[in-house]
């Protein structure tokens, strides 16, 4: 069954949010999500860039208080 | 009636940890109060950071290499004996040997190990410096080189994030010095968009890369060695030839720790202040197995476990917490054989990189000795 895992990645410098997506992506399994928060709004870009550059799916972001929610489903 | 803490893993940080409590638990271990048990893998104590010298003849073997006995204080009950199961409902550990250890308070300092196996063809294709059997190849492969493409691939996740940068100047300088610099290509891959996840080591990385020569592609996850071939492909469709491949391979956290439902690839979940273990007040987790997002350095852990200490002592003697880990975490950085720089930050104030200077590589040299007082307890 997919499980979806968050990773609070806010105001982390290093290893930083994408690394972080990296190493959470390496440990799911296909299907599973991973939400990673970051304090940094290129991780808006960043993330969904990236994800499309490997064949992962880009689920969506969203704006909260102060920082961003992107969500990735794990596709391979 | 008689406290015990209990430190699961022998390395960098659960040695601070101990022989930390040791200093502040003085009283209540002479009087019988408290104490302390560490399970650890091996009866020598190994310097990791001096792995980087190994291959470049910069550093012996046995300058790496203390008997843990000699590190650790004698009022610690030592034992090699690696945990195998960690039962947080009955409160013990199990070990590989078929002894069990109960605890009031538990420290969670497994460390993380290199997985090279985890990536298809690395492990028969790559040399690497994170481990003593892999540095001291890697020193043969470079003394043996002669010319051609060397690939340093940087994976996700790795411990001592900027040594790999330091690897790569220092090679430089390596091959210079060998005479045979202009025979060789040197390519940095990393595995998201910039040269190093610290934004400021990125920027400063960027132009001195570009004034040595040293080349790099960024947006480099590896998906496959080619041993026989000798390519290295990654997830984002690359493809690169090599004739010399150093890779920093993927980390996970010890095995102990996901085979006993404590977190997924080795790390435990921790809370970012306290490193009590999310959903414990009795186990604290240090060093490179918190699932905390930052760097997985020395350092780090070396920071962590003095706020444990404080921490631990002070619900023992006095019943009340102490304070709270605030990130912090400093590195040195080797800008080649003769400068260096460092980089400090914590969970509030953004990274920089002083500028290189020998003072800073004296200083690091200097640091690779006072190392062996940090594990004592005593800087």
């Amino acid at each position: 069954m997919a499980e979806r895992q968050t990773v609070d990645a806010r105001g982390a410098f290093c290893p930083g949010p994408l690394m972080e997506l990296i190493a959470a992506l390496k440990l799911a399994s296909v299907g599973d999500e991973v939400e990673v928060l970051s304090s940094d709004k290129g991780s808006v870009n960043d993330i969904p860039a990236w994800v499309a550059k490997v064949g992962h799916q880009f689920v969506g972001s969203t704006e909260l208080d102060g920082y961003w929610s992107v969500v990735v489903k794990k596709a391979k | 009636m008689s406290k015990t803490i209990l430190i699961v893993g022998g390395g960098l940080a659960g040695t601070i940890v101990a022989n930390g409590l040791c200093r502040q638990l003085g009283a209540q271990l002479r009087s019988g109060a408290v104490s302390i048990t560490m399970l650890g893998a091996s009866d020598t104590h190994m310097y990791q950071p001096g792995l980087l010298y190994v291959p470049f003849g910069r550093m012996r073997e046995h300058e790496l290499f203390r008997e843990q006995s000699r590190v650790l204080d004698r009022r610690i009950h030592y034992y090699v004996d690696p945990a195998k199961n960690v039962d947080v409902e009955k409160k013990q550990v199990s070990t590989e040997s078929g002894r069990t250890f109960k605890y009031d308070y538990l420290v969670l300092a497994t460390g993380s190990r290199i997985m090279p196996q985890s990536i298809p063809g690395m492990q028969e294709a790559a040399h690497w410096f994170y481990d003593l059997e892999g540095a001291r190849k890697l020193r043969d492969a470079l003394n043996n080189f002669q010319g051609g493409k060397i690939v340093v691939n940087i994976n996700a996740p790795h411990k001592c994030p900027v040594a790999p940068v330091e690897f790569t100047l220092m090679l430089h300088e390596f091959l210079e010095g060998k005479g045979i610099r202009d025979k060789c290509e040197i390519t940095y891959t990393y595995p998201i968009g910039r040269l190093h996840s610290l934004e400021p080591v990125a920027h400063w990385a960027g132009p001195v890369f570009e004034k040595l020569g040293i080349k790099s592609e960024i947006f480099f996850n590896t998906e496959s060695v080619d041993p026989i071939g000798k390519t290295i492909t990654s997830m984002e469709g690359s493809v690169m030839p090599f004739d010399l491949l150093v890779t920093i391979p993927p980390h996970e956290g010890a095995a102990v720790i996901s085979e006993s439902g404590l977190g997924k690839g080795g790390w435990v979940p921790t809370n970012t202040k306290t490193l009590h273990r999310e959903g414990s007040d009795d186990i604290f987790v240090v060093g490179d197995t918190t699932n905390i997002p930052i760097s997985k350095a020395g350092s780090t852990a070396h920071f962590e476990a003095d706020v444990l200490i404080d921490n631990l002592a002070s619900l023992v003697q006095e019943g009340r917490w102490a304070r709270e880990y605030d990130g912090k975490a400093f590195c040195f950085i080797e800008t080649g054989f003769s400068t260096g720089t460092y980089v400090w930050f914590n969970y509030q104030t953004p990274p920089t990189v002083a500028p290189p200077s020998q003072m800073l590589h004296w200083f690091k040299l200097a640091y690779n000795r006072l190392y062996w007082l940090s594990a004592r307890g005593l800087l």
